[in-house]
């Protein structure tokens, strides 16, 4: 599927390799072997032409760090190779990457669809801001595809899915969503911030952009905050009349066609030069620095956080006080065949259970834990423990926490690389004091 | 924009490592024109374009002379023609390859979009190397890792110091 990127490297390298080097070369200017941390939020222009043509988008270099940085350029360059991307932006943050991209597709009165299985914080961003935009999602149930082809709309500018979503346990059938997006003449945008390019990579299921937030398993520390977007480059953004921001001349840039100046990195372009430039959400060197570092072993973290999440969800799954376990690695999730299909080496790290004894169990479970961290995130070397009804999942009415796997009983698990005996023995202790 | 053209980075750089003069058909007056982006930014790494385009015919472009087709180039004072790059609509490629047969260009480059198998097959066949489907300057920018500065994939994986490039 990515045998027009030029130079092949996805063929002739492995992922591991690339998940080390990518966009990561010795530093031209002094040899140094790690990307350097260019904290700087400017750049000299050699002369006043050479400036004009840095404004002018006529050449390729730097201005200012809200639009481009060299350590930035590196992340993003290693994250659209892991997914087999044309290119990428970085952003300060998940929720930046979405509204950046968005930005792109959409103008005031514009729809989308949007699976309404997603993280609780998409929902609320898609559902009550975005609306302020005048952007307009329309939340489908993902798990019959063809709900997507009946919600169209032809004001409809993508449909935006997870491949893994938090915390149902929600494998996506990327693939025939990708054909009902293609048939319509929108992009299909994935969020593959659960599986990681490493499991999943939509791009050679039919998908057209991806969405990160770097913040879970990509930077994989719990450290740095950051999203990105990658663009497969190989959506026709002249096929209809939807994407004039693509298509149609930019007055700030003097009349230029994105898609007519840069053809498929067209997307990538417009992310930085007007996603960026005005809505300012760049990611900070030294945030894309320690997430570069974090990918280099991306590949062994990610089996590792496999293995000891489908240990974990054995064991729940056999324990006296556990009502259900949710997780696509198990065959008794509804989830695993889509899961074999789409993330064959694993199901991802993140995993909901209902405890016995509804609200207050799941609460008193999440508070008894000693080893497990209680704080609303995923993707960390640490195991996480979090009560989504209370917490990710509180500003939702009880319908939408249904629908989200966020029901009262729910308790979601981002296990991690500690022991794995010493995960299931705080998760134990922890179930012991549920009725307490 | 995808097609199945595979190019490897050795011949690119071959290609952009051996010509000096480029003419380049469809080149615009207009500097905020795709042509002219491309125009400046490689006379900026040092090579020589010759502009053609009839309806521009006689006009200076950024510095150069604009000829109304490859044959009213006079290589005689210009120089020898290395390479033709074609920014033009596919169907229009046949007659433009034939001309840069016939002046003596060793590579025909069609950009970005412009993609003539017959015509590639004529020039090939006459002992022509030839390009479809991409820019020069995107693929010159990605091998000097100028490219990578946009966070593009550049497909290139080295533990070698690259020189800077100019």
């Amino acid at each position: 599927m990515t045998d027009d990127i030029p130079g092949d490297a996805p063929k002739r390298f492995g992922f591991e390799t690339r998940a080390i080097h990518a966009g990561a070369p010795p530093d031209p200017a002094t040899g140094a072997r790690i990307m350097p941390i260019y904290h700087t939020t400017a750049y000299v222009f050699d002369d006043v032409d050479h400036a004009a043509s840095l404004f002018d988008l006529s050449t390729f270099g730097y201005i200012y760090s809200r639009l481009t940085n060299p350590t930035v350029a590196a992340l993003e360059e290693r994250i659209a190779s892991l997914e087999g991307g044309r290119g990428a932006t970085a952003t300060a943050s998940g929720h930046a990457a979405q509204l950046v991209a968005f930005f792109a597709l959409m103008a005031p009165g514009d729809a989308f669809l949007a699976s309404r299985k997603l993280y609780g914080g998409s929902l609320t961003q898609f559902g009550r801001s975005f609306a302020k935009f005048d952007w307009h999602a329309i939340f489908v149930d993902p798990d019959d595809p063809e709900n997507f082809a009946r919600a169209l709309t032809p004001n409809c500018k993508a449909i935006f899915v997870e491949s893994l979503a938090n915390p149902g346990g929600v494998v996506t059938d990327i693939e025939a969503v990708a054909r009902i997006a293609g048939d319509a003449g929108i992009p299909l945008i994935v969020d593959n911030t659960l599986a990681t390019p490493y499991l999943c990579r939509p791009f050679e299921w039919g998908a057209d952009i991806v969405v990160h937030s770097t913040t879970k398993f990509l930077g994989g520390h719990g450290n740095s905050m950051g999203g990105a977007i990658v663009d497969s480059g190989r959506f026709d953004w002249l096929q209809n009349d939807k994407f004039p921001a693509l298509t149609r001349p930019e007055p700030a840039y003097h009349g230029l066609r994105f898609y007519e100046t840069f053809g498929d990195m067209a997307l990538t372009m417009h992310t930085k030069a007007v996603g960026l430039r005005d809505l300012g959400p760049a990611l900070s060197p030294m945030n894309a620095f320690l997430t570069l570092t974090g990918i280099e072993t991306l590949p062994l973290r990610m089996q590792r956080h496999c293995e000891n999440a489908l240990a974990v969800a054995r064991f729940l799954e056999a324990h006296p006080r556990v009502e259900w376990v949710s997780y696509a690695g198990l065959p008794s999730s509804p989830y695993h065949a889509l899961a074999r299909k789409y993330m064959p080496a694993g199901a991802g790290a993140v995993l909901t259970f209902g405890v016995k004894g509804g609200y207050e169990a799941g609460v008193r479970v999440v508070e008894a834990c000693e080893l497990l961290s209680h704080l609303a995130n995923i993707g960390d070397t640490r195991s996480l423990i979090l009560h989504p009804a209370s917490t990710t999942h509180r500003q939702l009415t009880d319908a939408q926490r249904a629908a989200a796997g966020a029901g009262p009983e729910v308790v979601r698990l981002s296990v991690g690389l500690e022991t794995v005996e010493d995960i299931i023995a705080d998760l134990d202790q922890a179930l012991g004091q549920a009725d307490r | 924009m995808s097609d199945s053209l595979h190019y490897p980075d050795a011949l690119l750089r071959r290609i952009l490592g051996s010509v000096r003069t480029i003419a380049m058909v469809g080149a615009s007056p207009d500097w905020n024109r795709p042509s002219a982006f491309a125009m400046k930014y490689l006379q900026g790494k040092g090579y020589r374009i010759i502009p053609v385009n009839p309806q521009a015919a006689g006009r200076e472009i950024l510095g150069e002379t604009c000829y109304a087709g490859l044959r009213d180039i006079p290589q005689e004072t210009v120089g020898p023609i290395d390479m033709v790059d074609i920014f033009r609509r596919s169907d229009a490629v046949g007659p433009i390859v034939e001309d840069a047969i016939s002046i003596g260009a060793r590579v025909v480059w069609m950009q970005l979009g412009v993609r003539n198998d017959e015509a590639a097959a004529r020039a090939e066949a006459a002992g022509l190397t030839v390009v479809m489907n991409r820019c020069p300057k995107i693929e010159y920018g990605r091998l000097h890792g100028e490219l990578s500065w946009g966070g593009f994939n550049s497909g290139i994986i080295t533990s070698k110091r690259r020189r800077l490039s100019r």
